[in-house]
């Protein structure tokens, strides 16, 4: 791998940087492997990451349909944090947030992770209680999460309007301060190369059409639209159409999939220091540094896998920025999109073993996956090459709805995620 | 006025003279200026810096696929607009603009050390840098990116202009107002259809405008807009919007329509908004977009005065501006012959055209070679030259030898046409890729759209205006108006084809040859972004941010396609295309939002009896879309001496409470009682009609979902309530069980919320204030135990009195029609009797009571038996909803969280409600967390703190000492039974 720094891209500066060579290769498929991973997406490719690197399995691929990266990891609004109520989430989100902070060096390619903080609006008597739970659970966690008045909240993010004239006026926020942001793209493009030069082959353009099961019922392949790969081990990483591919062992999943849209404004100069989020008006916005500001918008109301939804949701949350932040009601909005976001029942993930030998699954991040990306990815590398869950997502089973041994956040907070 | 003006001619109105001014700097124009033409007028070129390199920048394009041209414009401290195209920005008297993204000025912007130190800063530089140490990025480069990066600024102020939303139905939508859209609009209206045309620009006519030779029907194509505009305006079912961007092209014909209604006017009437978002649902759709000039792609393509071909046309023939007195045309297309041609006439040098192809015949070349200008083909733009503003072309052939440089003071460029398929893609609509055109085209479509014009590779003006006519008679008789036929119209005018060049020319180098002008992208990024294994277009785009600038590509994406697929030998469709988004140009936040500001930004709940509230002195607080009565106070009381005030009313005498927000929903039917024994967890089967019950009602994964007291009022009808929030919510649930899983049932919902104004009178002394006030019923104990329900009269209005508490006290509440509400609390109020008490005091009162509020105590994760109500689940009921996820083993598991008691070792100590249970208060994080405290008050009635929490078996620690650790040490507490205050009931029971 060639090793990126200011010297070495000082270095090729003088041939024109000719000579820098692919990030990662575009591999054919081989006929076999030790382990398939389908979905190239951050977890998909971190999964294969942490396998070749923690673990020694270098014989593997991760599976892309189209491009790695182009769904929803290239797609979300890059917020990072771990200010989860519930002690099973708290050390899962709490583990991938470790993880960013030395994630760049680790892969020798800066995935800009930003801890400029996060935070979350109180906007009535009912957020407040809520928010106050976390805290004191985060606290108790060794989470980093405070409460601000509304008087610090606005000192912390100077655009806020708390004007109590507002229809649901601020009471105050949680702050997590580790909270911020990272590149997306980087995160799917760092891990891939950085897997890619363990050995790692990474298959674009190969969507898989079918899961191949011997006798035993066990896994033993895929069937891609690039040929028959075979391979003992198989983890399905893919996000909104896991329930899609998961059809294809013969299992049922408890997902629904909805389309959820984000969008940004023109680029601006500095003007929106850290990430704010309201669940009660449904407003999440920061600015990236290329100075736009980005917005996350909420689902649709109805279940589908195409990209887009109806204008009514984006302009519903444009409604909540231009309250919280008047002054923005000027800026104009560049570009919309959307992506397929797979929910549980609990909002929580599903990171686990299936009732197939040799097939596990990833997936159930809903609208907040990209923050746990280096933790699910690392602890669902325990699970496929341990043939067993990391302590940390042996709560997050698929038999977990079936037993009633919910980790319910959106429940528990009434927060998006 | 100003030498660059041409005597005569264009579109502008020379009568009237406007005064702006840009960087402080004092111009004139006239009315029918942009900004762009005016300032180019005045013979300024350079007007921004670019986004990375900051190098000097100029006007390229005369329309909004402007890069480069962007500019703040502001009319006071609070109406500042950033990013504005100057090709957009129509002149009044007195603008001022002010240029971006340049310190500290535009001639002099230090910011131009990135040019030079461009080698060091490739596209993805900063993937591979800035990763020690750990803490710099955030605080270190970050922000030094951050300021460079962005381009204007954000304004600072509220924005205190108005913006509103319409909605819109049509047989026919067109979008674009050119030739093709006008004739599309024309016949489609005279066939009898409801049409709405819409063009982005101030005036209709599009390529039309810049239009001096051609004639339609024997008219000059101005005269011909004119007279079909006129037509247009006359028929009462046309609408014509100028300034009105189609934006965005939704499912099932819905177009999204920004109108720019003030943006123009030197002095905006304040009835008028700033825009209007439209919301069109069209039966058809005629997409007339047209198609946009690509630029040429090679070194130093990017000084002022390097300009678009038609654009330099656009602004000679419409705005009257002569671009350059010398001017250089580069062209892989025969579109560039007509604007040197249209130079030539109008006097100005053209020394040279230097054409890419090897051959160039046809009419238009061999037009200009008649006029006198040289052409020379197989030639290639090697390099320009000049410092703020192009001074020589250097012409070369692709195989390298001697550049000639050419002397010239403008540059104009075509590369071919792109037409513009952002909307007919949005649409979902499937792209081809045409050879000869090179272009994608539309072919499959998904919606009822059909695309005419240049937007689908009709070129010429001749045949847009057929394509046009025969989409309007199509897209008519498809909405059920066959009565037009698309006449013939009679067109004089030279016609161009597609084609053009992808990328750059052979032989051309790749450095400062830039591809994405906004965004300082080069044909060196995207070649560097390949070579480093970025194939897929979609990869390359993110790399290097090309198409990702404010024009999102307009003027780049396709040479970007064309090196992509030349770097790796593929067939460019085979590259693949970046997805079309909206919106087609940026659309202002407000333009959205539109009234959905102060109290519209979510419709306001009030109750019946707000107005008494108000008029009692109450504070309010928000519970879903309810402003709710908080508590009463009195002069100098501040929440906790008006809530014990008001609690130890309630205890003593007797207190009113609002309780209308409850939700209310009347089931009705035979089937009614089987219909509740299927959703509520309770038996229902016999509950005695004037009974009452409390109900659970569990969700599917056998957790509470929402409670309430379930009043029987006739043996097939029941008078449920829910909590404030669930109102909606459990209507909606029942209703999906009752048509989905149940239509068999003989049972009618109906939501009553808003017919009941509920009124409780909670207190000992209730009975004896509220007998005088009834009629036909009987009060007393015996008659009307506790959890019964009577009908009849309070205060002469038909009542549904509930014998019910919330308090602990003997209670009862009054549902009256909502209008009669506030009769009955003013005439209980009369009484003196009585104090008004919130939400504060009701919380309190039911928490010394135990009484669970669901979402408080409950939080979504809780069982009826964690909570403590399981002696309400009827076990041996055949189902009901939730049944079989109780019978889960884990929902019997002993450490499941129970709902407790909770009290402080000091009684004055009031805990923080969200705290959480430990039994080591030692430990060190991550601790085990034992559960939290759900409700936490000072009780004055019994003189100490009391708390509710949900513990991990919890009933079983009953007596135990159990810690509270908080920042500022930890509390001890003792664990208790939940209820505090008169557990036998016997007050209830009064």
């Amino acid at each position: 791998m060639q090793s990126f720094s200011i010297l070495s891209l000082l270095r090729r500066a003088f041939g024109g940087h000719a000579s820098w060579q692919p990030q990662w290769r575009d591999a054919a498929p081989k006929a076999a492997y030790d382990a398939v991973i389908i979905g190239g997406g951050g977890h998909g490719l971190g999964t294969a990451y942490y396998l070749a690197s923690e673990y020694g399995m270098r014989n593997i691929a991760v599976l892309e349909r189209g491009w790695i990266g182009g769904g929803n990891t290239g797609r979300n609004t890059t917020i990072i944090r771990s200010n989860y109520l519930f002690d099973e989430s708290a050390a899962l989100y709490d583990h991938a947030l470790k993880l960013w902070e030395g994630l760049s060096r680790t892969l020798n390619y800066n995935v800009m992770y930003s801890p400029r903080g996060v935070m979350m609006l109180a906007h009535n008597v009912h957020d407040v209680q809520v928010f106050k739970r976390h805290v004191h659970a985060n606290r108790a966690n060794g989470v980093d999460n405070e409460w601000l008045s509304a008087e610090q909240a606005r000192a912390f993010c100077p655009p806020l309007n708390i004007s109590p004239d507002l229809r649901y006026p601020v009471l105050g926020a949680a702050l997590q301060r580790r909270g911020g942001t990272a590149r997306h793209d980087a995160v799917a493009w760092g891990y891939a190369r950085a897997a890619d030069a363990l050995g790692v082959d990474i298959v674009q353009n190969c969507e898989v059409t079918g899961i191949d099961r011997g006798p035993d019922g066990a896994v033993t392949g895929v069937q891609t639209t690039r040929g028959a790969i075979r391979a003992p081990k198989v983890g399905i990483v893919a996000a909104g159409h896991t329930s899609v591919v998961m059809g294809m062992a013969g299992l049922r999943v408890p997902l629904e999939s909805f389309p959820l849209q984000a969008l940004v404004s023109e680029p601006v100069k500095p003007v929106f220091p850290c990430v704010v989020m309201s669940n009660t008006v449904h407003a999440y916005i920061s600015q990236s540094d290329k100075g736009e500001l980005v917005i996350g918008a909420g689902t649709d109301a109805f279940v589908s896998y195409s990209q887009r939804g109806g204008l009514h949701i984006p302009a519903h949350t444009l409604d909540a920025i231009c309250e919280l932040f008047p002054m923005f009601r000027r800026m104009r909005m560049l570009r919309n999109w959307g992506g397929i976001v797979d929910t549980t029942p609990d909002r929580s993930p599903i990171i686990a073993k299936t009732p197939v030998p040799g097939l596990y699954v990833n997936c159930g991040w809903g609208t907040g996956g990209f923050k746990a990306t280096p933790g699910s990815a690392h602890v669902f590398a325990h699970t496929m090459a341990q043939d067993a869950p990391h302590p940390i997502n042996a709560p997050f089973t698929l038999e977990r709805f079936r037993d009633g041994q919910m980790i319910d956040e959106a429940a528990a907070a009434a927060v998006a995620h | 006025m100003s030498a660059l003006r041409t005597p005569t001619g264009g579109r502008i109105d020379r009568s009237r003279k406007l005064r702006f001014s840009f960087d402080g700097r004092s111009f004139d124009g006239f009315a029918g200026d942009t900004l762009a033409s005016a300032l180019l007028a005045n013979g300024v070129h350079l007007v921004g810096r670019s986004f990375k390199y900051h190098r000097p920048r100029g006007i390229l394009s005369a329309g909004s696929d402007e890069p480069n041209a962007l500019v703040a414009v502001a009319r006071d401290a609070a109406r500042v607009t950033p990013n504005l195209r100057a090709t957009q920005v129509e002149l009044y008297s007195e603008l001022r603009a002010e240029s971006q993204n340049r310190f500290p000025s535009l001639g002099f912007d230090i910011g131009v050390i990135n040019d030079v130190v461009s080698p060091l800063l490739p596209a993805g530089f900063y993937y591979k840098t800035f990763k020690w140490p750990a803490w710099a990025w955030q605080r270190l480069y970050e922000p030094a990116i951050r300021a460079a990066a962005g381009l204007g600024r954000a304004p600072t102020l509220p924005d205190p202009d108005r913006y509103i939303s319409r909605f819109a139905h049509c047989d026919v939508l067109v979008i674009g107002a050119g030739p093709a859209g006008l004739a599309a609009a024309l016949v489609a209206a005279d066939a009898g259809a409801r049409v709405i045309l819409c063009d982005e620009q101030a005036e209709c006519g599009g390529s039309l405008l810049a239009e001096t030779a051609a004639t339609i029907d024997g008219w000059p194509a101005g005269d011909w807009v004119a007279t079909t505009l006129a037509t247009l305006a006359a028929n009462p079912r046309v609408r014509v919007l100028p300034r009105t961007t189609a934006f965005g092209y939704f499912a099932h014909n819905m177009v999204g329509l920004n109108e720019r209604v003030t943006d123009h006017l030197a002095a905006p009437p304040a009835d008028l908004p700033r825009e209007r978002l439209w919301q069109v649902r069209a039966a058809e759709v005629v997409i007339a977009t047209g198609a946009l000039e690509r630029p040429l792609v090679f070194p130093n393509n990017d000084r002022p005065g390097v300009m678009l071909a038609d654009a330099g046309r656009t602004y000679l023939l419409r705005y009257g501006v002569v671009p350059g007195r010398r001017v250089v045309i580069a062209t892989a297309h025969d579109a560039a012959y007509r604007a040197a041609l249209d130079l030539h006439a109008a006097g100005i040098a053209v020394p040279l055209i230097a054409d890419l192809r090897q051959t160039a015949t046809g009419d238009w070349p061999e037009a200009a070679r008649a006029a006198g200008i040289r052409v020379r083909t197989g030639a290639i733009i090697a390099t320009t030259g000049g410092r703020r503003r192009v001074a020589w072309a250097g012409v070369a052939q692709p195989d390298g030898g001697t550049i000639e440089p050419v002397p010239c003071d403008a540059l104009l460029m075509s590369g071919g046409w792109t037409p513009s398929v952002h909307l007919f893609s949005q649409s979902r609509g499937k792209l081809r890729f045409d050879a000869e055109a090179q272009a994608f085209l539309p072919n499959l479509s998904v919606e009822r759209e059909r695309s005419a014009g240049a937007c689908r590779g009709v070129f010429g003006l001749t045949a847009a205006l057929a394509d046009g006519a025969a989409a309007g008679e199509a897209a008519a008789k498809a909405a059920g108006h066959g009565g037009a036929r698309a006449p013939r119209m009679a067109v004089t005018a030279k016609a161009f084809g597609g084609g053009g060049l992808l990328g750059p020319a052979a032989g051309t180098a790749a450095k400062h040859a830039f591809v994405d002008f906004q965004n300082d992208v080069t044909a060196k990024d995207i070649g560097l972004a390949t070579r480093e294994g970025f194939r897929s277009i979609e990869h390359v785009k993110r790399y290097t941010t090309t198409g990702m600038a404010t024009d999102q590509g307009k003027t780049s994406n396709m040479h970007a396609l064309g090196i992509v697929a030349a770097a790796l030998d593929v067939p460019l469709p085979q590259v693949g295309l970046t997805t079309f988004r909206m919106p087609y140009t940026p659309v202002t936040f407000g333009s959205f939002a539109a009234l959905s500001r102060g109290d519209l930004f979510e419709p306001l709940r009030r109750t019946p009896l707000h107005a008494q509230a108000v008029a009692a002195g109450a504070v309010f607080e928000d519970v879903g879309a309810w402003k709710r009565a908080r508590y009463f106070p009195r002069a100098g009381e501040d929440m906790h001496a008006a809530v014990a005030r008001e609690c130890v009313a309630v205890r003593s005498r007797a207190g009113l409470f609002d309780g209308s927000t409850l939700g209310k929903i009347e089931i009705v039917g035979a089937d009614a009682a089987e219909f509740l024994n299927r959703m509520y967890v309770n038996a229902w089967s016999k509950l005695g009609v004037g009974r009452c019950r409390y109900g659970i009602l569990c969700r599917e994964d056998g957790f509470v979902a929402d409670d309430g007291v379930i009043g029987r009022i006739a043996a097939d009808r029941f008078h449920v309530t829910t909590t404030t929030g669930g109102a909606a919510r459990v209507l909606a649930l029942m209703e999906d069980y009752l048509q989905t899983e149940w239509p068999d049932l003989d049972v009618w919902l109906t939501s009553v919320t808003e017919q009941w104004a509920v009124i409780a009178l909670q207190g000992p002394q209730a009975r004896d204030i509220l007998a005088p006030f009834v009629a036909g019923i009987d009060l007393a104990r015996a008659a009307m135990p506790h959890m019964s329900v009577v009908e009849g009269q309070v205060c002469g209005i038909p009542a549904r009195l509930f014998r019910v508490s919330f308090t602990g006290e003997l209670g009862f509440e009054i549902n009256v029609p909502a209008d009669h509400g506030p009769a009955v609390w003013q005439a209980l109020m009369a009484t003196g009797a009585v104090t008004p008490y919130g939400t504060e005091a009701m919380h309190l009162l039911r928490a010394e009571k135990g009484y669970i509020i669901v979402g408080q105590e409950t939080d979504g994760t809780a069982t009826p038996d964690d909570a403590g109500v399981g002696w309400a689940v009827a076990r041996s009921k055949r189902d009901f909803v939730g049944k079989r996820s109780l019978a889960r083993a884990s929902m019997a598991a002993p450490a499941r969280k129970q709902l407790v008691g909770l009290l402080t070792e000091d009684p004055n100590l009031v805990l923080e409600e969200g705290a959480q249970l430990v039994d080591d208060p030692t430990q060190a994080p991550p601790m085990r967390l034992l559960g939290h405290v759900t409700s936490s008050y000072y009780s004055a009635s019994l003189g100490h703190s009391i708390a509710l929490a949900m513990l991990s078996g919890g009933r079983a620690r009953h007596g135990a000492r159990l810690f509270v650790p908080m920042p500022g040490g930890a509390i001890a507490v003792q664990v208790t039974a939940p209820v505090f205050y008169d557990p036998e009931g016997a007050r209830l029971d009064a």
